[in-house]
């Protein structure tokens, strides 16, 4: 098993499915299907073989697994780095596990340039895993800024009405907060001479460095999140975005973010994250309450979703700064929940307006009598989001919570004032478009969902419940790494500590004297 | 001994060579007339790939070891061959690209490629020079034959104005040079680099009659590589010339004077660095946001192109504000990848043509990707490369540079550059925003040609896969900028 470099194999086996679709040739309907055959089975390979590494993977270590090394700037000591431990073994399978889904749901709804488009998911899979997997700071820099070339081609060809608009606001945004990560990316390569990030995770950054580094990382990652007050560009990219777009976005793309903290800046800099953690908490309690309130006066169903996963990001953010192992395990749940769950969410209007082309809310209502499926599909998903027990969303919010209780009782508090909000901007969305009376023609004349449709959802059923019953088959593997990272920070704050301790102790023979 | 030795001319070779091949090729235009101007720039091609040979040979027979010539003037080491290698590489490209412009335009005369050969030579001399006398001629005869090319197209109005204005502004610069070897010459006493640099390593401080002549020196130097506040020529050079004469502008004598730059302010004024940085990092900073809040607003690619290039040689400059070893290995990965970003790029442009016209708006890109795909793509990764955005090459190059500014210390000049590579990435996506996003208003006249295709798939190959295999390039520019701060 070992001997296959089987991430390099995840990461890159998409490519190959754009070899296949770049040399296709014929005429433009023959192209369009070959091309989406090839995508969905190129990346349906891709998942099994990424279910081949959770297969293989040793929950019980906390140290990085399948690690491949390969030369690739010998004497600059930057080579090319790959491995997974339990924190990013399941991203990269929700990446792996999201792709197919997005093939097929735009199965019908791309029409124009399918190859292109197949091309770009296709290309969005390889950085996305390669993003998770990589082990090289420089090597992970150039998956995480390069998801940005398909995504904006993804938002500004195939996307709504204000498009273009939408995908430079994306665009830009995160690449000015990227940037500032690529400065403290090489300046952590200069202080510890290696890219390798093993070897950044040992070294001992002097404090005052901490800081500076910490926020360059953080001006990236929160942009990414988004975090309240960064976070403008994500309803704009969601409702633009076509709706596998808003699936990997929401699903994956976030997540880079909460990676990315969990990652780099809590091991890396254990002092400015101790520092800054109120902060944190501040923008975190900001985004639940405030974005909860903003998403129950939209009237656009996309644009609600996307204020709700700005929400659900406040938790995760709030769960990793706890530091303990409730709060960071919270945050992984959630993340994944939320991966799956508005991914799922993003689907359930993508049905919906590839029958009617709106995302109007108030064009909606009284579906629950046309199309009875589809009200359970999407009452699972809703509930989930709202963090009923027994689904995955459950499960993460509630460590979160359990979490941020034991380090600060007000955010808790606070945070479960959003959990309320939450239930209410959800549970209003569902009763405006399911219930009512149907009172439109064209509303009576749409069909349930088809068998294509039903075969997207029901893994995702699937899954939200497995997380919610139980949890413990994601928890397991993820455990000892957050264990290391949580025992990296606590060691450094005893370090602290103890100096504070011991400046204190002389301070008084300094005063006397 | 006798008064005056016969200098060693083997050193000088590659120089020696093409000048003698410019004058062989500039007889035989006048004896078979404007028929043979394409034939003349194969031949030209080939006299520059016989050159790369020549350049590259020593080095691959002895290492890059450093000698010197006619009396120390002249000089020869692995940075200066990695620079020439470069600037051929560049006048090549170039001289692929104009022969199907040139004959469209009726300008395809013998005259272009020699005086593209010229100017290569003097280009390779200023790369070699060791000496404030052999930097001015060099110099002199690169700029020269520059001013003719800028005004190639005769009969078209924008064309000489723009060699006009090339002209009265680089006599300009080139006097204040002058004036600043002067006063180097008077302050110092010896125009020599190695006795400069003798004089300045001891530690004695310079007067200011000296620090003013490095500062005339700066100015001439700034000038002739574009940077802010020297730049100001750019734009309507760029779109008044030809446009294979601007590609060629906006690589090889760029590379040389960046090169020069380099070898003049590291080596006689290495140990002046505390009184110099603060000038190159002013002068890269600025030219950084320049090139990206003026190329926001235009219309023309090649005015478009031109502040890129300004903003481009301020990233580049960032390696030499540094003054280390790591900053010149930034400059050199960043000038070999830049070359290829612009050749590919102009070999675009100068695929816009509708209706047999050449066309210049940034609109007219609008809807390449359904009309020519293949074209767009190519584009699309040069943008983007030249956004710096990873994977493609333009981000490893602007990588290099960054590093040695925190390597240096250069916090400060970091944050402007990431800052100005966002707002740069703004009208880079822009043209990838025409083309991907908009309905196409109109269709370019096909076949592309073969000259251009074959640059512009060469290009494009360069800066996708660049990342998969970046040793050559990376390796060599870090063992030569080594070997330069070792001697």
């Amino acid at each position: 098993m070992s001997s296959w470099p089987l991430l390099s194999l995840v990461t890159f086996l998409p490519l190959l499915g754009v070899l296949a679709i770049l040399v296709l040739r014929g005429d433009e309907a023959d192209v369009a299907r070959n091309a989406r055959w090839i995508a969905l089975w190129t990346s349906l390979i891709d998942f099994a073989l990424s279910l081949a590494i959770w297969a293989g993977f040793n929950p019980q270590s906390p140290d990085f697994q399948f690690v491949e090394q390969a030369a690739w700037l010998p004497g600059f000591n930057i080579s090319y780095l790959m491995g997974v431990d339990g924190i990013s073994l399941f991203f990269v399978l929700l990446s792996t596990f999201l792709t197919p889904l997005c093939v097929l749901s735009s199965w019908k709804a791309v029409t124009v340039r399918v190859k292109e488009y197949m091309i770009a998911f296709l290309v969005l899979e390889t950085m996305m895993v390669g993003t998770f997997c990589a082990l090289d700071l420089f090597l992970f820099y150039i998956f995480f800024e390069g998801v940005l070339i398909p995504m904006f081609l993804i938002i500004g060809v195939w996307g709504g009405p204000r498009r273009v608009y939408s995908a430079f606001k994306f665009f830009l945004y995160t690449l000015l907060g990227s940037v500032l990560m690529l400065l403290a990316i090489l300046t952590v390569y200069h202080e510890t001479g290696s890219a390798d990030i093993r070897e950044a995770l040992a070294y001992d950054f002097p404090s005052s460095l901490q800081t500076w580094l910490w926020l360059a990382f953080f001006a990236s990652f929160a942009v990414k999140m988004p975090m309240w007050p960064v976070h403008t560009w994500l309803p704009d990219a969601h409702v633009e975005a076509p709706t596998a777009g808003s699936v990997i976005l929401a699903g994956v793309l976030l997540k880079m973010g909460g990676y990315g903290l969990i990652r780099f800046s809590l091991p890396l800099f254990p002092e400015a994250s101790q520092y800054f953690t109120p902060l944190v908490f501040l923008l975190s309690v900001v985004a639940v309450i405030y974005t909860s309130l903003v998403a129950l006066a939209q009237d656009d169903m996309k644009k609600l979703i996307a204020y709700s996963s700005v929400a659900h990001m406040g938790f995760v953010t709030m769960g990793i700064f706890t530091v303990t192992s409730e709060g960071l395990q919270g945050a992984m749940v959630q993340m994944l929940s939320h991966g799956i769950v508005s991914a799922a969410l993003f689907l359930c209007v993508g049905v919906v307006y590839d029958r009617l082309h709106t995302r109007e809310i108030a064009r909606y209502g009284g579906l629950a009598d046309t199309m009875p499926r589809y009200a359970a599909v999407f009452m699972v998903f809703m509930l989930a989001s709202v963090g009923l027990p027994g689904t995955s969303g459950f499960v993460g919010e509630f460590l979160s919570l359990i979490g941020a209780f034991q380090v600060n009782t007000w955010v808790a508090f606070f945070a479960t004032t959003g959990m309320i909000l939450g239930a209410a901007y959800m549970l209003y969305l569902y009763r405006r478009i399911i219930f009512g009376v149907i009172t439109r023609a064209d509303l009576r004349a749409m069909g349930d969902l088809t068998l294509r449709e039903v075969a997207i959802f029901a893994p995702m059923i699937a899954i939200v419940l497995w997380m919610g019953v139980y949890p413990d088959s994601f928890m397991r593997p993820m455990q000892p790494a957050l264990a290391k990272i949580i025992a990296s920070v606590q060691t450094s704050e005893r370090a602290h500590a103890a100096q504070l301790a011991a400046a204190r102790m002389h301070e008084p023979l300094l005063t006397r004297r | 001994m006798p008064l005056f030795p016969v200098p060693d001319f083997l050193p000088a070779l590659p120089e020696i060579f093409l000048g003698a091949a410019a004058m062989a090729l500039l007889l035989l235009g006048a004896f078979q007339g404007d028929r043979a101007a394409r034939e003349i720039t194969w031949l030209a091609v080939a006299a520059l790939v016989v050159d790369l040979a020549l350049v590259l040979s020593p080095i691959a027979a002895h290492g890059p070891v450093r000698r010197e010539s006619f009396y120390g003037m002249f000089v020869i080491d692995g940075f200066g061959a990695y620079a020439k290698a470069l600037v051929l590489l560049g006048s090549g490209l170039t001289l692929v690209l104009s022969m199907p412009y040139n004959a469209r335009q009726g300008i395809a005369r013998p005259e272009f490629p020699v005086l593209v050969l010229l100017a290569t030579t003097g280009m390779m001399m200023m790369i070699s020079a060791n000496d404030l006398i052999s930097l001015y001629v060099s110099l002199e005869l690169q700029s020269l034959s520059l001013y003719v090319l800028a005004s190639f197209a005769r009969d078209s109005e924008r064309s000489t104005e723009a060699g006009l204005k090339y002209f009265v502004l680089g006599a300009l610069a080139s006097g204040m040079l002058l004036y600043g070897a002067s006063m180097v010459y008077g302050f110092a006493g010896t125009t020599q680099f190695d006795a400069l640099a003798k004089l300045f390593a001891s530690g004695g401080t310079a007067s200011v009659g000296l620090v003013i002549g490095i500062v005339f020196i700066a100015v001439g130097l700034a000038f002739k590589c574009s940077a802010v506040p020297f730049h100001m020529w750019t734009p309507d050079v760029y779109e008044g010339a030809p446009t294979p004469v601007t590609a060629f502008f906006s690589v090889a004598p760029k590379t040389a004077a960046l090169v020069l730059f380099i070898r003049v302010m590291v080596g006689p004024f290495g140990g002046l660095i505390v009184e110099w940085q603060q000038i190159i990092w002013f002068i890269a900073a600025a030219s950084m946001l320049l090139g990206a809040f003026a190329a926001i607003n235009q219309r023309n690619i090649k005015r478009l192109m031109a502040y890129s290039s300004i903003g481009h040689v301020g990233y580049a400059l960032i390696g030499l504000a540094a003054g280390t070893a790591v900053g010149v290995r930034g400059v050199l990965v960043y000038m070999a990848i830049y070359l290829f970003m612009n050749a590919g790029t102009f070999a675009v442009i100068l695929c816009m043509r509708r209706d047999g016209r050449m066309v210049e708006e940034i609109s007219d890109l609008a809807g390449l990707s359904r009309t020519q795909p293949g074209l767009a793509l190519a584009l699309g990764i040069f943008m983007f490369s030249m956004a710096g955005i990873p994977p493609l090459a333009g981000f490893f190059a602007k990588i290099y540079v960054f590093l040695a500014a925190i390597d240096a210390g250069l916090y400060v000049l970091a944050i402007i550059g990431v800052l100005a590579s966002v707002v740069g990435a703004f009208y880079y996506l822009r043209i990838v925003k025409l083309m991907y996003f908009d309905e196409p208003t109109g269709v370019f006249d096909r076949p592309i040609g073969r000259e251009l295709g074959a640059v512009v798939l060469i290009s494009a190959f360069v800066i996708l896969f660049f990342f998969a295999y970046p040793a050559p390039v990376v390796d060599g520019a870090e063992s030569v900028a080594t070997a330069l701060f070792a001697e």
